[in-house]
């Protein structure tokens, strides 16, 4: 049943032999110990096991591994090695945007494919970025103001 | 159960041609329904073939009288489309979240076949034209003669839906709206999709479609052919009319989501406001 998926890990070139039909989630965390990425709900509506996929936001848990062949993936573990990411922390513990922090990584993730997007959006545009993004504990409004911030102060990043 | 990733639409047909299938593009409807418990493999009753990366199925085109759409590009891209007119991309605005849009693709939501697939009503309403493919050639099928019912439509186990047309009409009325639990992420209760031309003072063309008040999306032509050639400002007596029409062919159910009532009622306002309030009548 296993078989050879190729694809680009945070940086690096992998060739994962697995299952293809196992969800990239499970791959990530199981096989590759990278547990930043959570699984909240599995059902795509969540938005804590988001990741970036070429660069746009992707939910791991929709994803079999096969469909990833080629692809360039980041894990909030390959994110948190940039300046983009040192930004987004900092403006996230100043406005109080973290709690439990278990959507925090995908939180975080969906700010990056946001502003790599659109680097300045409006706070319309900013709670739209993050509406597959379920958080309990913040009511959102300190993260919508932590990625205004970071935008603001990130001239150049994105 | 197994997948398979073809590098090419020609390997795909052959497998589709051979053995019994079931397509996945984006995935984002079929890695929900075939859910297995965290940790364990998605519980496929059929070999899964992916086609969402074939370039055969990734491009979009729109020509001055109509769009042409692969059915693998995912919604995202048509929504960042400067080509593309608005009132087609509002109701796949209304789809999943940036993530969800990211990966579900035109294609796969017209395969899924809910009722409530929030891109069907404005491919009813717009008279929409799907292509299919299979080894032995091309067909064409009408939007409207496609879905049969809940999840089932005439896509043959050896066939893929490749593109989707969308006629390019001059409207300069529009309307759409979705009604759901919540903005993102959230399945339609009930959702209303139209679009008009009104010149030299009367309706020349009309087209309406309304999502989760029927087996399928409901599309009312005699309804519409009772308004054309109707002057604007009317005075109700041809929207009242053809609402009365509509509402005999709406028929809502009760699930989790909803209730007949409520949809009933919705669907009907939502199609007055249309007449009334954006097309005049």
């Amino acid at each position: 049943m296993d078989s050879k998926v190729r694809f680009k890990l945070n940086g690096e070139h992998v060739t994962m032999t697995a299952d293809p039909l196992r969800r990239l989630i499970d791959v990530l965390r199981d096989d590759l110990g990278l547990t930043g990425t959570k699984e909240g709900c599995g059902e795509g509506e969540c938005g804590a096991c988001s990741v970036l996929m070429d660069g746009r936001l992707a939910n791991s848990c929709l994803l079999p591994l096969a469909a990833v062949e080629g692809k360039e993936i980041v894990t909030i573990e390959g994110f948190r090695k940039t300046k983009r990411f040192e930004l987004l922390k900092e403006c996230f513990t100043e406005e109080g945007a973290v709690q439990c922090g278990f959507c925090t990584p995908g939180m975080v993730l969906a700010a990056e494919a946001l502003l790599s997007a659109d680097p300045h959006p409006n706070e319309r545009a900013v709670r739209d970025g993050i509406s597959g993004n379920l958080c309990r504990c913040t009511g959102y409004s300190s993260i919508v103001a932590a990625i205004l911030a970071a935008s603001k102060r990130g001239e150049g990043l994105w | 159960m197994s997948i398979r990733r073809p590098v090419r639409l020609s390997e795909a047909l052959y497998i589709r041609q051979c053995e019994d299938t079931v397509l996945m593009a984006g995935g984002t409807d079929l890695m929900v329904k075939y859910r297995a418990p965290a940790g364990a493999r998605p519980s496929f009753t059929k070999d899964v073939v992916l086609i969402g990366h074939l370039k055969e199925l990734n491009y979009l085109k729109v020509y001055e009288d109509v769009a042409r759409i692969g059915a693998a590009v995912p919604l995202a891209r048509i929504l960042e489309d400067a080509s593309v007119p608005a009132y087609v991309k509002e109701p796949l605005a209304s789809i999943g979240s940036p993530s969800v849009r990211n990966l579900a693709t035109l294609g796969g939501n017209i395969c899924n076949s809910s009722p409530a697939g929030d891109s069907l009503t404005m491919l009813y309403a717009l008279d929409a034209v799907l292509t299919m493919a299979s080894s032995k050639g091309f067909r064409e099928c009408d939007m409207a003669d496609f879905i049969e019912g809940p999840s089932k439509n005439r896509l043959a186990k050896d066939e893929i839906l490749i593109e989707v047309a969308i006629p390019m009409g001059a409207y300069d009325r529009t309307f759409y709206r979705k009604s759901a639990q919540r903005r993102a992420n959230a399945i339609s209760k009930v959702s209303f999709f139209g679009v008009a031309s009104v010149t030299g003072g009367k309706v020349e063309s009309i087209a309406m479609a309304l999502g989760a008040v029927g087996p399928t999306v409901i599309r009312d032509r005699d309804a519409e052919s009772m308004l054309k050639g109707i002057a604007v400002p009317g005075r109700r007596e041809a929207s009242d009319r053809a609402l009365e029409h509509i509402a005999g062919l709406v028929e809502p159910i009760d699930d989790l989501r909803s209730t007949k009532t409520y949809r009933r009622r919705v669907a009907l306002e939502l199609t007055r406001h249309f007449l009334e309030e954006v097309v005049g009548l």
